[in-house]
């Protein structure tokens, strides 16, 4: 698979390391979420066969870390983000 | 129709004419007491138990495509009881011994072969954990030796002993580990089950669940709605994708694992062998090919293949082990779902649907589990408790801190 980094161009997946659903973002705040909220976060996931929007971080190269939307079916990449600004993007400000 | 010496001997002397097709091909009714979707090695396992151990009728099997199609036909076929942790190695022991008696009890030839396998050690940290491990599965009623490298020499004379980075300095056994014909166990639990009445339903694809008041009523399939009291669901590898009809979130990943064989050679390698810091794990089948495999390709998939990468590591891990196979060819490769969970470890459980039930997550371990697994969830389905092996197989382990983890990884799925 060829990842085409947003800063770097065309990369080989070889060089990332895959860590999952981007669902991992959205950490519920410790302080507040309940138990359940955040063993939902920790532990259960869509799976969704298709469309899926996943986090791979660049060991290999400039230690970016990317959201990849790739169809699990297929595995054909159809978007690349850089996780910062998908973060910042649903309000989170580091 | 029992197969035994006798009757092939008669078979062959009447020009083989009394053979009949092995299982029916109903037409689903309009409800049973029992549904298990998925007619692959666990869920025809679970219906052949359910009839014969457990006494119940009026069971169905719907597969979406045919019997046997999916990981019970994709996997390489290791059996072994060699874990751990106690949630995990006594329903890994109580596994090996039905194996042990599968064939007499199906009469059915699934060429279970205890030909022991074999797992190296490179460090005395690495020998002190297998050795802990030996206890531990010797503790559950296993059989477990740590072989020294003078014995492992004796076994394997060829392999790289003296590899820089992993030379070869021991490995813990199990003699009575092996491999089995893996698309037989699934045929002989198909037989088995529809000698005793129950309905192997295929390319019946279950579309949705029909739930009113937090109980199951049954399927909808592309064949039409079918009624059940119970329906449990063995479909590893789609898991997510089915428990979605019943709005369920799985603590389960779906990932690719690639295996391997190559072109047919003499024989080489006696048992089953694995080089777990090369990534890499070895078997012979008897028509000659080395049948092997490493880890997942590490992504969520449902492609059913994977990448080169991977064929490349895997290759590599052969190689550092066994140089002598550098001109062997590759002459196939294909890949398999596998349902991995958050721990490494399954889940045989019930869900918030009553009448509903689930048996998944068994990451690329599920093979060798086939008899025990489908034992422990028809026992589930039967009783509506869990067997003793397996009541550590809890869906709310994870809630209440009770991961079953043999690596230790947490709750990161590609790496278990």
């Amino acid at each position: 698979m060829i990842i085409h980094h947003p800063i770097l161009g065309p990369r080989d997946a070889q060089e990332f390391v895959y860590l999952g659903d981007e669902s991992l973002i959205d950490r519920p705040d410790g302080m507040t979420a309940g138990i359940e909220a955040f063993h939902d976060y920790a532990y259960n996931r869509d799976n969704p066969a298709g469309a899926h929007r996943e986090l791979w971080y660049h060991e290999q190269g400039d230690r970016s870390w990317l959201v990849v939307t790739r169809n699990t079916v297929t595995h054909e990449i159809t978007k690349v983000e850089l996780a910062r600004d998908v973060a910042r993007a649903k309000g989170r400000t580091k | 129709m029992r197969y035994s010496g006798f009757r092939v001997i008669k078979e062959a002397l009447t020009g083989h004419k009394g053979w009949k097709p092995v299982w029916h091909d109903p037409t689903p009714q309009a409800d049973y007491d029992y549904i298990i979707v998925g007619g692959g090695g666990h869920g025809l396992a679970t219906a052949y138990y359910l009839a014969k151990e457990f006494g119940q009728a009026r069971i169905a099997v719907l597969e979406k495509g045919y019997l046997g199609g999916g990981n019970v036909g994709r996997n390489t076929t290791i059996i072994r009881s060699n874990y751990l942790l106690d949630g995990n190695e006594p329903f890994y022991e109580f596994s090996l011994k039905l194996w042990e008696g599968l064939e007499q009890d199906f009469n059915y030839n699934a060429m279970v072969s205890q030909r022991g396998i074999i797992n190296l050690i490179h460090t005395d940290a690495q020998r002190d954990a297998f050795t802990r491990r030996a206890n531990a599965m010797i503790m559950h009623g296993a059989d477990a030796e740590i072989l020294s490298r003078e014995d492992v020499r004796k076994l394997y004379p060829w392999l790289n002993f003296d590899n820089s980075r992993f030379p070869i300095k021991g490995a813990i056994a199990q003699r009575r580990g092996g491999t089995v014909r893996h698309d037989a166990v699934a045929w002989g639990y198909a037989r088995g089950a529809d000698m005793r009445g129950v309905d192997l339903i295929q390319n019946c694809e279950v579309t949705g669940m029909r739930i009113e008041n937090g109980r199951i009523l049954g399927v909808e399939t592309n064949r039409g709605f079918i009624g059940a009291k119970k329906v449990g669901v063995a479909v590893a590898g789609s898991s997510s994708k089915v428990m979605a009809h019943a709005g369920m979130r799985l603590p389960i990943e779906s990932h690719v694992l690639q295996a391997f064989v190559s072109e047919g050679l003499k024989p080489l390698i006696d048992g089953v062998m694995t080089f777990g810091a090369g990534h890499f794990y070895v078997s012979q089948s008897d028509k000659g090919g080395l049948v092997f495999g490493g880890d997942i390709d590490g992504y969520n998939s449902y492609a059913q293949r994977g990448n080169l990468p991977v064929i490349e590591d895997v290759a590599e891990g052969g190689m550092a082990l066994m140089p002598a196979i550098g001109r062997v060819r590759l002459l196939r490769a294909w890949g398999g779902i596998m349902d991995m969970s958050m721990d490494g470890s399954p889940i045989i459980d019930k869900t918030h649907v009553e009448g509903l039930y689930f048996n998944g997550g068994w990451c690329y371990g599920g093979f060798k589990a086939t008899p025990a697994s489908g034992w422990c969830f028809a026992h589930l389905l039967a009783k509506d408790e869990p067997h003793k092996t397996a009541t550590a197989y809890r869906f709310d382990r994870f809630l209440k801190g009770r991961m079953i983890d043999e690596k230790g990884q947490g709750a990161t799925p590609n790496l278990h």
